[in-house]
């Protein structure tokens, strides 16, 4: 019971420190203290109440076991990193997302591609794509080739519908602009259109991360050879070692926020003249 | 241009596409059926003429791509010709995914807005959780599907609830960015004219900010109902293919049939196209009696 009332105490404490800090002058550090001591607080609440309650760790595990199995684990944890992320959803998120960008500036290029294919790419972003895992792991096998193969297939079209927008988000004012310096397709295309894409390029690469993540995952519940975070976690919860599951989630969990992050620094390298970017 | 012109100067190019998409399908099957084909032909010591190959790889059992009228035929008998209440209707088994959807998605939707309320009007709650509202979103949700259904059926929680809890994960996240930026929305002229009319705050809640979020709500509402089919139909892979368009996925691909898998996948897609259609249609009629569509 004493963990209970103390994760309990701890939370309200926190709360209300959160609550002070946020009030306070807003400063850079602040920005980047609240949500870590909100972070925090919920492992210290978890821990808490499953210690408190005695929840059975096959129903759900505390941190500090999922941190004690994530240490000892590592080399399988890598092992697993390396097939599902770095072969299957890195391989097909850039294969994907250069094939959708240039399909993208040729849609832009035919007036007819544009009013055929937009209707048809917004529809099939919305369809549940990743149903077509099972067919493509019959075509291309169990190993990581299938895998990519989905994740090229999922982040293809909100790749190019987001770079399609893009790319007509400059002024007729700038185009007229090009055209008065006699500016060839080419040149135009590289000096004022792609620039101005930018955001939206990098809108769609940014969801493309997590779509990648989650295509090369799931794929591998239909088949797979006997590594990859999808195999491990349907394997594991079979065995009901959840401490095994929640260690490649926290793997999952780092990898997406590493790889969308990483999109993000890029963007703002790239894009610092965009209003979004300016602090 | 006249009306009939300007529907026909839309739908033309889209025709045009879906036309060629079907006879690269057509294509693709005699090409990916045909060695299949061959084989049956030089095991029974016969020469196959072009048209007898062709029209085999329209008529396999099992065919590594199934031709689209195959599943045309599958899909007609399976709702048409069964019985609803047969296990092999696919309405039946569409209708179990669809429930699961519609319940996860009140929930995200009612969680979403709550949350979004939350962050608009406590500057502690936005500075602390939409950080982690944004992180949720980069953790591969549906890879850990497999483990909420099983931790959940150990807990007695079995059913439509687990998998309606992943659709609720899945869709929650665009309704709270979506409400965020519609609850202010409102601009400061007019906070302040509320202001001056001495509103309280849950008036200018009410007659305001909630009125002008609309248009984002909709706009959230349809990515988030098909965030939830797809976790609806994701939630049915590890619960040992018993019932719903998943089921029939994961059926379809450890007995290799693959006229199943395609019809319950066009099924899907049938299903998430009328869900965003019928909030689309929602939208347009909500929007035109609030006065915000011309």
């Amino acid at each position: 019971m004493s963990w209970v009332i103390f994760a309990v105490v701890f939370w309200l404490v926190m709360w209300a420190l959160n609550v002070r800090l946020a009030n306070s002058a807003p400063t850079r550090l602040k920005s980047i203290l609240v949500p870590t001591l909100f972070g925090i607080t919920l492992l210290v609440l978890w821990e808490g109440l499953v210690r408190g309650f005695n929840i059975s760790p096959i129903l759900l595990p505390p941190p500090s076991m999922i941190a004690a199995r994530f240490a000892t684990s590592l080399p399988t944890l890598w092992e697993d990193f390396l097939q599902t992320f770095i072969k299957g959803a890195l391989t097909g998120y850039i294969i994907g997302c250069s094939a959708a960008f240039l399909m993208a500036i040729a849609v832009d290029r035919s007036d007819f591609l544009k009013r055929g294919l937009l209707p048809i790419g917004n529809f099939v972003a919305a369809l549940p794509i990743i149903g077509m895992a099972p067919i493509l792991v019959m075509w291309f096998g169990f190993d990581w080739q299938s895998k990519a193969a989905v994740v090229v297939i999922m982040v293809f079209f909100p790749m190019l519908v987001n770079t399609v927008a893009g790319l007509q988000a400059q002024d007729n004012i700038q185009r007229d602009l090009m055209n008065t310096y006699g500016a060839s397709y080419w040149q135009s295309l590289t000096k004022l259109s792609l620039p101005a894409a930018l955001p939206f390029i990098f809108n769609g690469l940014k969801i493309c991360t997590t779509l990648a993540l989650i295509g090369a995952i799931v794929a591998e519940f239909f088949g797979s050879p006997i590594r990859g975070m999808g195999f491990r976690i349907s394997t594991e919860v079979g065995r009901l070692a959840l401490d095994m599951v929640w260690a490649e989630i926290t793997v999952a969990a780092l990898a997406g926020s590493a790889f969308y992050g990483g999109m993000a620094l890029i963007e703002k390298a790239l894009t610092f003249w965009h209003p979004s970017q300016r602090t | 241009m006249t009306k009939a012109g300007a529907i026909w100067h839309r739908t033309a190019p889209v025709l045009c596409i879906l036309i060629l998409l079907l006879a690269v399908w057509y294509a693709a099957a005699i090409a990916l059926n045909a060695a299949w084909a061959k084989d049956k032909a030089a095991r029974a010591d016969k020469q196959l003429t072009f048209s007898e190959l062709v029209s085999d790889t329209m008529a396999q059992e099992k065919p590594l791509l199934p031709a689209p009228h195959q599943v045309a035929q599958e899909i007609y008998k399976t709702t048409v010709l069964k019985k609803i209440t047969s296990k092999r209707s696919l309405i039946w088994h569409g209708w179990i995914t669809l429930s699961a959807t519609l319940l996860g998605f009140a929930f995200g939707t009612a969680l979403g807005i709550m949350l979004a309320i939350g962050i608009v009007y406590s500057r502690a709650m936005d500075m602390s959780v939409m950080p982690w509202v944004i992180t949720s979103q980069t953790i591969p949700i549906l890879a850990v599907a497999p483990m909420i259904i099983v931790v959940l059926n150990a807990v007695g929680v079995s059913g439509l609830l687990p998998k309606a809890f992943i659709s609720m994960y899945l869709s929650f996240f665009p309704v709270v960015v979506g409400m965020v930026k519609g609850l202010r929305a409102p601009d400061h002229m007019q906070l302040d004219q509320m202001r001056t009319w001495n509103a309280s705050s849950s008036t200018s809640f009410w007659k305001l900010r909630l009125p002008s979020s609309m248009p984002y709500l909709f706009a959230s509402l349809k990515i988030g109902i098909a965030a939830s089919l797809v976790g609806a139909i994701v939630g049915e892979l590890p619960t040992g293919a018993v019932a719903g368009l998943g089921a029939r996925l994961l059926a379809g691909s450890y007995y290799g049939q693959t006229i199943q898998i395609w019809s319950a996948l066009i099924c899907a897609a049938v299903l998430a196209a009328s869900l965003v259609a019928l909030i689309g249609f929602v939208e347009k009629v909500t929007l035109k009696r609030m006065g915000m569509l011309q």
